[in-house]
């Protein structure tokens, strides 16, 4: 059972914004003393989200939580945006696809830099993307 | 908990403390070596004060309200305590039990209705089986601890990195690669890397008794992370079966140096370095 | 508008990261560094990340344009100084870097730029000597 202590939700809409988001992220990874190896994957994780949402969906909301499951504990991020959504998702977490100008490694590449990865995404609605990372996993 | 019994029992503390002490004293198993009397006699007060004081609460049976959260800190930091010294389980449970005698024995002498002794030496059966139960639960999580505490040693001190030239290092791994282990064995050589600035990584696996697919890929993803940083990684003590499994699994290793022996792993690390061992002629003075 | 400082040594270029990159910084440096390599006729381009504590798929694509870029004005890039964390984490994310050259630091790097350049000096060399003998 994983058990949420601890929320705050940051909108993302202008570049400073994203700096912001990374910063608190941190913080709250090394309040939960998060080795420094996950902390860096969490943030480079949050780094590639926070830039799909920024480019495909003109910015969006980010929620930090500090969750707890058993004697571990980790972050959980919550990317959610109002963007055009993603029609074939299957095909998105495949390595080496992109509609965007980039490598297209953004979403397989993020899934393997956390514990948790999960996407749910309607065409026209939005996205939503929830990630966690365990302090020790 | 009737008013009366619960006054009773308040009043009755001492001597509910006094029997306990005596229960305690008496046991056989009393452990003299790890708590002095003195301290045993302090735990044993601060418990009794903090659980006669709860009896009296509506929810008294409920160990889950609030009411109850300060008995249970009390009871689980004892318990931690105990497992952390090295106390048995069954000298940690006779801590408990003991005390429930204590108080029935006191229940006994005070109340003279064999009816009302039975409903409420009952109720006092249930709170004190819960409380072992808690007492129980707490003192495996102590031991639990100290064994993950020793798993965290092990790993820490199973992967030494070591300074085989000036400019070359080497880790030995000995034992299975599970990924957890492989991520200690990787963060601890990036960064000795760094610390030495070394430019050739040995890593040696002629300890580790089988390699998968994926303690492999952990393998290529080592070699690969040691590039980025601009040192080369050569993986050394390939036994014969690894690389029958390797082939047999399909993994591809063809972008990684790799030597049968440490000793021509580190011949290799010689010769990119331009370095060169000689046997020291005798003859000539 | 921030930018990072590109400095000339001798026939190399240095770039010193001393900031987190964002999007817009980072696509200002890939411009200026290629007008650079250009304007100076560098033979090599050292970049020194050892104070950056993120480099995600954009940043770790910036540093591959650089390089392929300065390679078609015929330079050499060597990415020096990267982070274990950062190390670990491209490789995770799959981005290798490939043609990238790597150092531990920039002494290093130098070294490397510097017998890398010797190397295609002496091909040039030799293709003269070939012509002359022809």
């Amino acid at each position: 059972m994983t058990l949420s202590l601890n929320k705050d939700t940051i909108e993302v809409i202008k570049e400073q914004d994203v700096v912001f988001a990374k910063n608190r992220i941190k913080e709250s990874a090394v309040k939960i003393k998060m080795g420094l190896v996950n902390q860096t994957r969490l943030i480079t994780a949050a780094s590639e989200l926070l830039r799909n949402m920024m480019r495909y969906a003109n910015g969006g909301k980010c929620m930090i939580e500090v969750v707890t499951a058993g004697r571990n504990s980790g972050i959980r991020l919550t990317f959610t945006d109002k963007g055009p959504g993603i029609p074939d998702i299957a095909m998105a977490m495949k390595d080496g696809f992109s509609t965007g100008k980039s490598l297209g490694l953004g979403l397989p590449g993020t899934k393997r830099l956390v514990n948790e990865f999960d996407i749910k995404s309607k065409v026209g609605e939005g996205t939503i993307v929830t990630i966690i990372k365990w302090a020790n996993g | 908990m009737s008013i009366n019994t619960y006054q009773l029992l308040q009043k009755k503390k001492k001597n509910i403390l006094e029997l306990w002490m005596k229960n305690q004293l008496a046991d056989e198993g009393l452990r003299e070596d790890l708590i002095s009397n003195e301290e045993l006699r302090s735990q044993s007060e601060e418990l009794v004060t903090s659980l006669v004081g709860n009896l009296s609460s509506d929810n008294f049976s409920d160990l889950n309200s609030d009411e109850w959260s300060p008995v249970i800190e009390i009871l689980g930091g004892i318990a931690i305590t105990r497992a952390r010294q090295g106390f048995s389980p069954r000298e940690t449970g006779n801590f408990v039990f003991s005390l429930k005698e204590a108080l029935l024995e006191v229940l006994q002498e005070e109340i003279t209705d064999s009816k009302q002794l039975f409903a409420e030496s009952l109720k006092i059966n249930r709170i004190m089986d819960n409380l072992s139960v808690v007492t129980f639960e707490t003192f495996i999580k102590g031991r639990e601890e100290v064994i993950l505490r020793q798993t965290d040693e092990i790993t820490e001190i199973s992967t030494p990195v070591i300074r085989v030239w000036d400019g070359i290092l080497a880790l030995p791994i000995i034992g299975t690669l599970d990924s957890a282990r492989t991520q200690i064995v990787m963060e601890n050589l990036l960064q000795e890397i760094v610390e030495t600035r070394s430019s050739i990584a040995i890593l040696d696996i002629s300890g580790v008794p089988a390699v998968d697919s994926l303690v492999a890929q952990h393998l290529i993803k080592t070699v690969s992370a040691t590039r980025l940083m601009g040192a080369e990684c050569i993986i050394s003590g390939i036994r014969p079966e690894i690389a029958q499994t390797v082939v047999h699994l399909g993994i591809d290793l063809s972008n990684i140096i790799t030597k049968s022996s440490l000793a021509s792993a580190l011949a290799y690390a010689f010769k990119v370095m331009r370095l060169e061992v000689r046997k020291v002629s005798t003859i000539q003075k | 508008m921030d930018k990072i400082p590109i400095l000339r040594m001798g026939a190399f270029l240095l770039v010193t990261i001393q900031v987190d990159l964002y999007d817009r910084l980072a696509l200002t440096l890939e411009a200026d560094l290629v007008q650079m390599v250009q304007k100076t006729s560098a033979k090599g381009v050292l970049i020194d990340i050892s104070a950056v504590s993120i480099v995600d798929s954009f940043m770790g694509r910036i540093i591959g344009n650089i390089a392929s870029m300065s390679k078609i004005l015929d330079a050499e890039t060597v990415v020096v100084g990267m982070q274990p964390a950062v190390a670990i984490t491209l490789i995770e994310l799959g981005l290798p870097l490939k043609g990238v050259h790597t150092a531990l630091d920039v002494e290093k790097g130098m070294n490397l730029l510097k017998t890398m350049i010797d190397f295609t000096e002496d091909d040039e060399d030799l293709t003269e000597d070939d012509l002359i003998a022809e």
